[in-house]
């Protein structure tokens, strides 16, 4: 079944879509010559390494992990032997500690792995420690290890899956392309998922201008009980995960609380293809889809093994159209800037977006004049012009009073400011500054 | 790859394209048709009145904000809109020392005195139409009739005297603007061309005109009876709708970013209570025009009005 009427929230804004590659399909990248695997791709303790320095590896085979906390094991992308075990520049601009493979360009893959088709037959406890040795967390962004979402506390229960296919943010087609070419795969994740979750329904959240999303996924809806598709209204942040729980459900996660305060589950469509391909292949989660767009020759999507850099993106992308000004990693809204093109893509990392120098926005700041759009613009109905106000004069207090750790960051404040005021900027400078007084 | 100069910064990286200085310049093109309707009846001295007060406000802000050692920031073209704002103000046969004077006192006293755009705390341009009231009350009602130089009394001075040998005008003539007034408030057509165009750009919220003008309409339906008592006509209730400065109060003035509250249930309430004391003052007052009081009694209210609509935040558990 097909919900037709299209869903949305309230606030957000709409900058223009700009799927440049929505109709490129999915080309393999092919490996590099040295692949670095940051240890730490995912929220939480970083995985510890489980392989030395010269040792061989296999394409597939487990080299970190960490059982303290809350982690999620890391996967060789290659196979080759392990070069350097050290920092490298990562994502989100800090240093990390990655595994530097050096590929032997034979993708020998690790005895252990084997598909999963005994699935149907296994306990969820069993399928979700699959997903745990796995390495599967949100390939949205988030990057929440999958298995931890899973293991819901005894006094909630689960009743919804809702998987987000909603790729708000501007250039990003990859989840896109996933759901037209691997249409087969994200249902049996779906379904995998529901069986570990112990869910009756999923709804399938796709944003309705989302070319042949439809046509693709109708024989399955047709075919499998309790998955259905929900059209979202091509608005951002349309894919985050509280306005998309509003839009189909019409419920709001108490403040300071969690998805599964709702019963529900919100897993992006890219991990529950990696779901999928586990389950069929056994792979664990080494490669994923990438959009590189923007200011590029040929803005394309490809399946990138992780711990290729950047430069190997763009270069297959054509290389640069005109000089560029900014490399981000994501999309323009929420995406990370990047300072060099050797960054290590990850689990997490679902779009390289460039823009051309002089058309990247910022800058030129002019007093506010209290037109209201960013309150207008704010789906968390905050007042971002007198929380930057505050941030700006240290007001811990005020701060608070204000609300500011309800901001998911979003930035269409910022978007929609007239005068240019870095108002995410300053959200994050006042949460800094509540840190810091804590 | 090498020497790459990238920008590094939060995000986001694209922009919805707003800026002051477009803004502000869709509110002088909104105000056009009425810049050209005031011309149209009253002629060369509403040239004067407008240009002259435009200049005005912009150097004196240049001069100030130099004088204060600050940036200089009429590039915004606020001070033009306060200027233009204030001229729509004037009536057509006021000396032409009128609106320069004016224009320095919205300029210097009401808006860089406080910290300069978006500090003040009420709309520049109609606090220095009230200190100009209290100043030169005589030259402030210089009122005369479109097309001639006879000096005359607006609508609504005469419905408040009620005086039986004025000829009042009909609907069409208030909605054209053939009638005496201030230089831009009289032809209600033009300034609603005007602010139509802004809500329909999302320049200004509906909420504002709309609460102001449908107070308005309503209660004045409802006071029909002679001197205004309770009494029933729909027909006063637009009459009172298209004469004097209600028009350009609600879509100009009123709107005013700075000083209207920034929460969309504030803009209800504060444009409601301005069409409330319109009224009140219109019919119960001193004076026979009444909305630029409201709009700076409201100004002055907006920072409580704020506090009291401040909306309730995105999964905000309800108190039991």
């Amino acid at each position: 079944m097909v919900h037709i009427q299209t869903r949305s929230f309230r606030g957000g804004v709409h900058p223009p879509a700009q799927k440049l590659s929505a109709s490129v399909p999915f080309r393999d990248l092919p490996p590099p010559d040295e692949v670095s695997i940051p240890l730490r791709q995912h929220i939480g303790v970083p995985a510890e390494p489980l392989v030395k320095v010269g040792e061989t590896v296999r394409m597939g085979q487990k080299i970190g992990d960490n059982l303290r906390g809350l982690s999620a094991p890391v996967h060789a992308s290659v196979s080759g032997r392990v070069r350097v075990i050290g920092d490298v520049d990562t994502a989100d601009g800090r240093k990390g500690t990655a595994i530097t493979i050096t590929n032997d360009g034979q993708d020998t893959l690790d005895e252990t792995i084997t598909p999963h088709p005994e699935w149907e037959q296994a306990t969820p406890e069993e399928i979700r420690g699959l997903i745990r040795e796995s390495g599967i967390v949100g390939m949205g962004g988030a990057g929440f290890p999958t298995h931890a979402k899973l293991q819901v506390p005894p006094d909630k229960k689960l009743n919804l899956l809702l998987v987000n296919g909603a790729e708000c943010e501007p250039y990003l087609t990859c989840d896109h392309r996933l759901f037209l070419e691997a249409t087969e795969l994200i249902i049996l994740g779906i379904k995998v998922l529901m069986r570990v979750a112990a869910v009756e329904q999923a709804y399938i959240g796709a944003k309705v201008t989302m070319e042949g999303v439809q046509d693709a996924l109708w024989p399955f809806l047709e075919k499998e009980k309790g998955i259905d598709l929900v059209l979202l209204e091509s608005k951002f942040p349309q894919g985050e995960e509280r306005q998309l729980i509003y839009a189909v459900t019409g419920k709001e996660i108490p403040s300071g609380g969690l998805p599964w305060d709702l019963g529900v589950l919100v897993v992006n469509v890219s991990t529950v293809w990696a779901v999928g391909m586990l389950v069929t292949s056994g792979y664990p989660s080494f490669q994923r889809g990438v959009t590189v767009s923007g200011a590029v020759q040929q803005p394309s999507n490809y399946m990138v093994r992780v711990g290729t850099p950047i430069s190997a993106l763009l270069e297959a992308a054509g290389g640069f159209a005109g000089e560029p000004g900014a490399i981000i990693l994501g999309g323009p809204m929420t995406g990370l800037p990047q300072s060099s093109t050797l960054v290590p893509i990850t689990k997490q990392n679902n779009g390289v977006t460039v823009f051309a120098k002089g058309t990247v926005a910022g800058g030129g700041t002019t007093d506010c004049i209290r037109c209201g759009r960013c309150v207008a613009a704010c789906p968390y109905r905050l007042l971002p012009l007198y929380l930057a106000k505050e941030a700006e004069r240290g007001d811990i207090e005020q701060l608070n009073k204000f609300n500011l750790l309800d901001c998911r960051e979003c930035a269409c404040c910022a978007y929609s400011c007239p005068a240019h005021i870095p108002l995410l900027h300053w959200m994050r400078l006042g949460k800094g500054q509540l840190r810091a007084a804590r | 790859m090498s020497n790459l100069q990238l920008r590094i910064q939060s995000p986001p990286f694209v922009h919805s394209g707003h800026s002051t200085q477009r803004i502000m310049l869709m509110v002088v093109v909104a105000l056009l048709p009425a810049v050209g309707a005031s011309c149209f009846y009253f002629g060369t001295p509403a040239i004067i009145h407008i240009v002259a007060t435009i200049v005005t406000a912009v150097l004196c802000e240049a001069l100030v904000q130099l004088l204060m050692n600050r940036p200089v920031t009429v590039r915004d073209c606020s001070a033009v809109i306060t200027g233009l704002l204030l001229a729509m103000n004037l009536p057509p046969a006021a000396p032409y020392w009128l609106g320069p004077a004016g224009a320095i006192i919205a300029i210097t006293i009401v808006k860089q005195v406080f910290g300069g755009l978006g500090q003040n705390f009420v709309n520049p341009a109609l606090a220095a139409r009230a200190l100009m009231l209290a100043s030169w009350p005589s030259q402030m009602v210089a009122f005369v009739a479109p097309f001639d130089a006879i000096s005359t009394a607006t609508p609504l001075v005469a419905i408040v005297n009620s005086d039986p040998m004025v000829v009042h005008p009909t609907l069409l003539q208030l909605f054209l603007g053939e009638v005496p007034g201030c230089l831009g408030e009289v032809s209600a057509l033009a300034l609603m061309v005007g602010g139509l165009f802004l809500i329909f750009t999302d320049i200004i919220d509906y909420r504002i005109p709309t609460g102001i003008l449908g107070t308005i309409f309503l209660l004045s339906s409802l006071f029909a009876g002679p001197g205004f008592s309770f009494g029933f006509s729909l027909t006063f209730g637009v009459y009172q709708l298209l004469s004097g400065g209600a028009m350009l109060a609600a879509f100009f003035m009123a709107t005013d970013y700075v000083t209207s509250p920034v929460t969309p249930k504030g803009r209800w309430i504060y444009a409601i209570a301005i069409g409330f004391i319109t009224v009140l003052i219109r019919f119960w007052g001193r004076y026979a025009e009444g909305v630029s009081f409201a709009i700076l009694f409201m100004n002055i209210a907006t920072p409580l009005i704020e506090r009291a609509t401040t909306p309730i935040k995105f999964g905000e558990v309800k108190a039991k």
